[in-house]
């Protein structure tokens, strides 16, 4: 994990909304990938929900939770889809 | 092309704009809000999407579609907001030359939207109680 801390804004959604209270903040985090955001966030808000199933976006563009995130990036956390 | 909406689906119309001489065939599905699930009595479907992912990823889907079925036509609407019991919640739509595509370019498209596109839904209990489907039930057990 990088000794740097990195300004995220992070977004969550449907349960993920409920859990934080909150849509959105802006954090400063030490990060090295979208999965370090997740787990971060995750303690933060004390969510149960494993990212097995959930999905993760950097700026607006679908990523995988090994994906770098870079200071300034926003990163969106989707819980586990259910459309249709 | 991909369309998210908090107004009611109205299919004819849809069916409509996918109208192509060459078309000798046209399928389509709708995913209606039904009044049970694992055992509960729903009374309404509340549904959340991420417009912008939904559009960028469903379009990507239909390519997919397209690639492997191809097809003349296809459209997708979702809804969005509170949902009644019966209410279309979606409606895929695919017109092509023969009866084959069209039907597996639907059901491709269905399937892949279902498990891709950033959607919720929220089902409300007429018990009073609520839950994201695919949510806490799987973060209780450990499993989807």
């Amino acid at each position: 994990m990088s000794a740097t801390a990195k300004t995220i804004t992070v977004r969550y959604f449907a349960m993920f909304r409920e859990h934080a209270g909150l849509g959105e903040e802006t954090l400063s985090l030490n990060v090295t990938t979208a999965k370090d955001v997740f787990e971060q966030t995750r303690l933060r808000h004390g969510s149960k929900e494993p990212n097995g199933h959930c999905k993760v976006a950097i700026n607006d563009e679908m990523a995988d939770w090994s994906s770098p995130v870079n200071d300034g990036d926003t990163v969106l956390l989707f819980p586990p889809v259910a459309g249709g | 092309m991909i369309e998210v909406t908090s107004d009611a689906i109205d299919a004819e119309t849809l069916k409509g704009t996918l109208a192509n001489a060459g078309a000798g065939g046209f399928c389509s599905f709708e995913g209606w809000v039904r009044n049970e699930n694992e055992g509960r009595t729903v009374e309404r479907l509340e549904y959340e999407a991420y417009e912008p992912l939904v559009i960028t990823e469903g379009n990507r889907v239909l390519a997919e579609a397209r690639q492997r079925f191809p097809y003349l036509e296809a459209k997708c609407v979702h809804r969005t907001g509170l949902l009644e019991i019966g209410e279309m919640a979606v409606w895929v739509g695919v017109a092509s030359p023969h009866r084959d595509e069209a039907f597996k370019a639907c059901r491709y498209i269905i399937d892949e939207l279902k498990v891709r596109l950033p959607i919720w839904k929220k089902e409300h209990y007429v018990d009073g109680d609520s839950g994201w489907v695919n949510c806490e039930r799987c973060a209780d057990h450990g499993r989807h």
